[in-house]
């Protein structure tokens, strides 16, 4: 086939530009919101999803993680005689407030753990290691949030629930979903930097012996301890993200704003291809009028549509990386896993063709008549 | 003989809403291969209409209109494509090229919707040009062409399909006279030499020496129908290509 779709595609430049600029927009858009949904949707279970624990013990009725009511800690026996658990540990996730060197005050989840077991810790260290919270009041903390909490480096002390805080150690990418940021440290430290009593905890993790089938071991559980909720990781998951994303509303509003990228870049591909086709609407009648069937004018059309969607990806994903890179470093992360950016082609490639529907139906009443119009 | 097209009773009704414009009324005409014959009239007497109707693009209200011995009348939309891309091939009076296309592509295009392959109709398309003396002007687009050399990639852009009607609607208005007399022998080479049936609508009394039938349209019936004695002066004529020289 002669190069008609290409040529009329690039022939007049301005209006190519327009369409393209419309694809981009809507691509970046989109990679943007669903990357931040994605990020949010990370950011709110990183701590249950970073767990080697198969089920979570949890006072009766706790929606997501943040809500955790605490509980007496010697339930943790109990849960240990149960056959199939191989382990299980104590650990506290519960909001309190740090103090910075200013006197000004901010909201932290402290995350106290076992140190020597590997069921809940810090990952992605950068700076110390995670031993190194055996240290008295010994503290992690992720390097994203040094200047919120006024931290600029290891060995600095603060003040946390009234109690000293030493911090020795920064992670990285361990983001909160909320604006309240992780601060790791020993069961103990965070008892005391949360005001729970010595025979309190808020959570009970619990490895499942390999062999063993984790929901007969969580259905012994529920039968064994009393006055508790067993569920599993990936259901703990799930819920701690529905709350945040979804019963809050703020998934809802990224996804929002991504369908309306999509809008966006239909109208705008769909107005620009169609004046593009009223342009050379007469080269249609011609067409017709030599003998060619409505799909060969289907055809150039959509050529011009793919081409369009191809060139406007690859501009859309080249600014779309740049813009995931940058938000590294920021409070909420835009994550673009290879699959969403394979989608984001099929997607682009649908909604450019889609809207050159509106051209088709168009050149598909064009009367060939109108040729001998001069 | 066969004609080429041989229409009998043809009405065209045209509804502009409430309003009901009969264009053709009862219109019998014949064209046979090897004739040029041209359709001559006022603006407004049914002579497009006329040539709409045998170029299988508009429909007829009623009557008989038979294209290569095949009856179109009752044809439905998607019927009348094929059968124009097999028989007709069109001139236009604003030539109709695209312009995004080189005049080579031009000719490709139509070969392309025959199915010929690429390279073949890139070979082909070359050939053509250099039969209406544009060989050199193969990688020109349009803009780049007079309104002559256009017309002539029309022309070479008509006969790409190898049709055996040729249809044209004032091929000339656009050009000055001596290139639409030029353009005009090559229409008669194509009659005479080619054994093509042309049919040419026009007003420009400049080139009616050229038919060998003018028919006369008026209130969309057939007036007149006059045969002129061109056969002594065909043999004098130039062929394709040497009209195609003079014009270089």
């Amino acid at each position: 086939m002669p190069p008609l779709a290409q040529r009329n595609l690039f022939h007049d430049k301005v209006r190519l530009t327009v369409t393209l600029t419309g694809i981009v927009f809507s691509v970046v858009l989109i990679v943007v919101q669903l990357g931040l949904f994605l990020g949010f949707t990370t950011a709110t279970s990183n701590l249950i999803d970073h767990s080697n624990a198969d089920l979570w013990v949890t006072s009766k009725n706790v929606p997501y993680v943040e809500q955790g009511v605490a509980f007496s800690e010697r339930k943790l026996n109990q849960v240990r005689a149960v056959p199939g658990v191989e382990d299980a540990q104590k650990i506290i996730a519960r909001w309190t407030q740090w103090k910075r060197h200013d006197g000004g005050q901010d909201s932290v989840q402290i995350v106290g753990i076992n140190v020597d077991d590997p069921l809940e810790r810090p990952w992605n260290l950068v700076e110390g290691r995670v031993e190194d919270l055996k240290f008295p009041d010994a503290v992690i903390l992720d390097e994203l949030y040094k200047q919120k909490l006024g931290v600029t480096g290891v060995g600095e002390l603060f003040e946390i629930g009234g109690h000293r805080a030493r911090v020795v150690g920064f992670t990285r990418g361990i983001r909160s979903f909320t604006t309240s940021p992780y601060v790791f440290t020993t069961f103990k430290n965070a008892q005391d930097y949360t005001g729970l009593r010595e025979d309190q905890t808020m959570f009970i993790l619990v490895r499942v012996a390999k062999g063993a089938d984790v929901q007969q071991v969580r259905r012994d559980l529920l039968d064994r301890v009393k006055d508790v909720d067993v569920v599993t990781t990936a259901q703990f998951s799930r819920m701690t993200t529905f709350y945040w994303m979804f019963t809050t509303g703020a998934g809802v509003a990224v996804l929002i704003a991504a369908v309306l990228g999509l809008v966006v870049g239909f109208v705008v591909v769909a107005q620009t291809i169609y004046a593009t086709t009223m342009d050379h609407i007469r080269e249609f009648g011609t067409l017709k009028a030599m003998g060619a069937p409505n799909s060969y004018v289907y055809k150039v059309i959509m050529k011009q549509a793919a081409i369009s969607a191809v060139i406007g990806y690859a501009l859309g994903m080249v600014v779309s990386v740049f813009v995931v890179q940058g938000s590294q470093k920021g409070g909420a992360a835009i994550l673009m896993p290879m699959p969403m950016a394979i989608g984001m082609f099929f997607l682009t490639l649908t909604m450019c063709v889609g809207a050159a529907l509106v051209s088709i139906n168009k050149v598909t009443h064009i009367d060939p008549a109108m040729v001998f119009k001069g | 003989m066969q004609s080429a097209i041989a229409v009998r009773q043809l009405t065209k009704h045209y509804e502009e809403g409430a309003t009901e414009t009969l264009a053709l009324r009862g219109v019998d005409l014949d064209v046979h291969a090897g004739e040029l014959l041209m359709l001559m009239g006022p603006s407004g007497s049914g002579k497009t209409t006329l040539l709409s109707i045998m170029g299988c693009i508009l429909t007829a209200s009623s009557g008989s209109v038979r294209v290569a011995g095949r009856e179109v009348v009752g044809l439905s939309e998607k019927q009348l494509p094929a059968l124009r891309l097999e028989h007709i091939g069109f001139v236009f009076q604003g030539f109709n090229l695209f312009p995004t296309l080189t005049a080579g592509e031009n000719v490709e295009l139509m070969l392309d919707l025959k199915g010929v392959s690429a390279a073949k109709a890139k070979k082909r398309a070359q050939e053509l040009l250099e039969q209406v003396g544009l060989g050199e002007k193969c990688d020109s687009f349009p803009a780049d062409l007079s309104g002559g050399q256009k017309q002539r990639v029309a022309i070479a852009r008509a006969l790409a399909g190898d049709p055996g009607i040729i249809l044209a609607d004032e091929p000339t208005a656009a050009l000055d006279s001596h290139t639409g007399r030029n353009v005009m022998k090559m229409m008669a080479d194509l009659a005479r030499k080619r054994n093509r049936a042309v049919v040419i609508v026009t007003h420009d009394s400049r080139v009616v020496n050229f038919a060998d039938r003018i028919v006369r349209i008026e209130d969309g019936a057939i007036a007149s129908a006059v045969e002129t004695d061109l056969a002594p002066s065909a043999l004098l004529m130039p062929s394709l290509p040497q009209a195609a020289a003079s014009l270089a």
